[in-house]
């Protein structure tokens, strides 16, 4: 278990509702939720969701903190904003739902191999690298996420696709050479990293 | 005529070369002919997309928007700052909102900025080129260029989630929302009504990660264009365009459909309604051919 998750546990004991208010982003307004269930409806891979976010916020007020925060629910997520707009209690759920999985990912506990989880951490290397997202490399990371083989086998899977958006000049093979950067990558690597320290400090469990 | 100026911020998706790239190319004749001027924000980066939050979290996301806001308010002050991409509008009018709403984050936000030497005082709106269109131009205005109506066009408006949720177009319902269908409309071709899909969410950022269950919802907003008789999909979306076009072939080869459904932006119709040519249009750049719109576009008037 990672030492976040232990000091976590330590400081928490088994108020985890009071924990995802300090830890996780718009925690705060998980107490407002009525459970009326609007939410459950609205997610556009409900079916996939082994708990709905009304269950979830059921879940964090009973302290089951182990399902919630390693549950692959949240992953489901496709920022769809259906549920904020539905919500009667204005919750702003879809950052509840990005801050939980961010949160428990940061913990070190959220699934393992979750291929969200495995895009939004490349997706976030990419630009934080020159500022920019580069749409080759970072696909190209994506389909060799799962090591070499099923990175060639997915590749080619998808080697139609590619070949017709550079037909369409919409995917460019000179991107590996380089591409698409700001000019003050310098700058942006020293604010992400000040961004990432003060963002460490808040959360230190104290 | 005076144009109206605004500090652009095009975002990643529609560099050159690059997934949108027809996008950026299509809203040039547009903008010439509405008078609108799009300053781009020098040096401008990723807005952090709809997924920068598994790894990013709350602060460092905020703060690469926060730069790009700063460095419209010093660039090119007070200009309002629009984007033509629904996650970079979302990302960076949440970002202001949350800034002006907490002197905690702002404090956080400037002291990360000053390592890039910027500071962000929080002066700058942040808008979607539709709002400008909407709200600045007027439908009237916007009807008042096309010389070359798209008569005889049956034409599904996919809106999808970001550009309508959770902010959306002042004044429009969330679950149905009009100002797509009458910009159909305003270029003189017919909305597909009743179009039940027009709010369905496409899968996103997922379509990469969850290929089947993004592609079932792609197919549901497919098969329902056809369904009300449209001949193409328009969307003012980046993602959903891109979506919705490139996988239907994967689909058609999983599942035994026989999709090919063209998918444009709004501004490929105003720009061939305003009589660009095909190249203009961005109508080069498409997997799945846009026949009628590009013959339309190729024709003298
Ligand atoms: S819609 Fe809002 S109040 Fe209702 S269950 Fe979901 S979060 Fe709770
Ligand atoms: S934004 Fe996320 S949580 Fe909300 S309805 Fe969409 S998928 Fe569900």
């Amino acid at each position: 278990m990672s030492d976040s998750n232990k000091q976590a546990i330590a400081h928490y004991r088994n108020n985890f509702l009071k924990e995802v208010e300090d830890h996780v982003e718009d925690g705060e307004w998980v107490r407002m939720c009525m459970q009326c269930g609007v939410c459950a409806g609205s997610c556009p891979f409900g079916p996939h969701w082994e708990h709905s976010p009304q269950k979830i916020f059921m879940m964090i007020r009973a302290g089951k903190r182990e399902e919630v925060l390693s549950s692959d629910s949240m992953w489901m997520c496709t920022s769809c904003y259906n549920c904020i707009v539905r919500c009667p209690r204005k919750l702003p759920i879809t950052h509840i739902m990005h801050g939980l999985a961010h949160y428990a990912h940061r913990l070190g506990i959220a699934p393992k191999g979750q291929p969200t989880r495995e895009i939004a951490r490349l997706f976030w290397v990419n630009l934080a690298r020159t500022g920019r997202v580069n749409e080759l490399k970072f696909s190209l990371a994506m389909y060799f996420k799962d090591g070499f083989v099923q990175g060639i086998k997915n590749a080619l899977a998808m080697q139609g696709i590619g070949i017709g958006l550079m037909k369409a000049r919409r995917l460019n093979p000179m991107e590996l050479l380089g591409g698409h950067k700001c000019k003050d990558k310098d700058g942006i690597h020293k604010m992400i990293a000040k961004a990432r320290e003060i963002e460490e400090r808040k959360q230190k469990f104290v | 005529m005076k144009k109206r100026q605004y500090a652009f911020y095009p975002g990643c998706s529609s560099q050159k070369g690059a997934s949108a790239s027809n996008f950026a190319t299509s809203i040039e004749v547009m903008c010439e002919k509405l008078g609108i001027q799009l300053n781009e924000i020098p040096d401008w980066n990723c807005c952090g997309a709809s997924i920068g939050y598994g790894e990013g979290g709350l602060l460092p996301r905020l703060v690469i928007n926060a730069r790009n806001l700063a460095l419209a308010e010093q660039h090119l002050p007070g200009q309002d700052m629009v984007s033509g991409c629904p996650a970079c509008w979302l990302s960076t009018r949440e970002t202001a909102e949350k800034l002006h709403e907490s002197s905690d984050l702002l404090a956080g936000a400037n002291e990360a900025l000053k390592e890039a030497g910027l500071n962000f005082k929080g002066t700058v709106r942040a808008r979607h080129i539709v709002e400008v269109l909407v709200e600045d131009v007027g439908f009237a205005d916007m009807k008042a260029q096309v010389v070359k109506p798209l008569e005889g066009m049956k034409i599904a408006g996919y809106v999808g989630c970001q550009t309508n949720r959770p902010f959306g177009i002042a004044g429009e319902s969330f679950e149905n929302p009009q100002y797509l269908d009458k910009m159909i409309e305003t270029v003189g071709a017919e909305p597909a009504s009743g179009y039940e899909q027009k709010v369905t969410c496409c899968g996103g950022a997922l379509a990469f990660s969850e290929p089947d269950k993004s592609q079932k919802q792609i197919r549901d907003i497919v098969e329902s264009a056809y369904d009300h008789g449209a001949e193409m999909i328009v969307t003012p979306c980046q993602l959903c365009q891109a979506n919705v076009e490139i996988y239907q072939s994967e689909i058609n080869k999983k599942q035994g459909t026989k999709l090919a459904m063209p998918v444009v932006y709004y501004s490929q119709l105003m720009t061939v309604a305003y009589g660009g040519s095909l190249k203009q249009a961005g109508l080069n750049g498409h997997i799945i051919q846009p026949e009628k719109l590009k013959q339309i576009a190729s024709r003298q008037k």
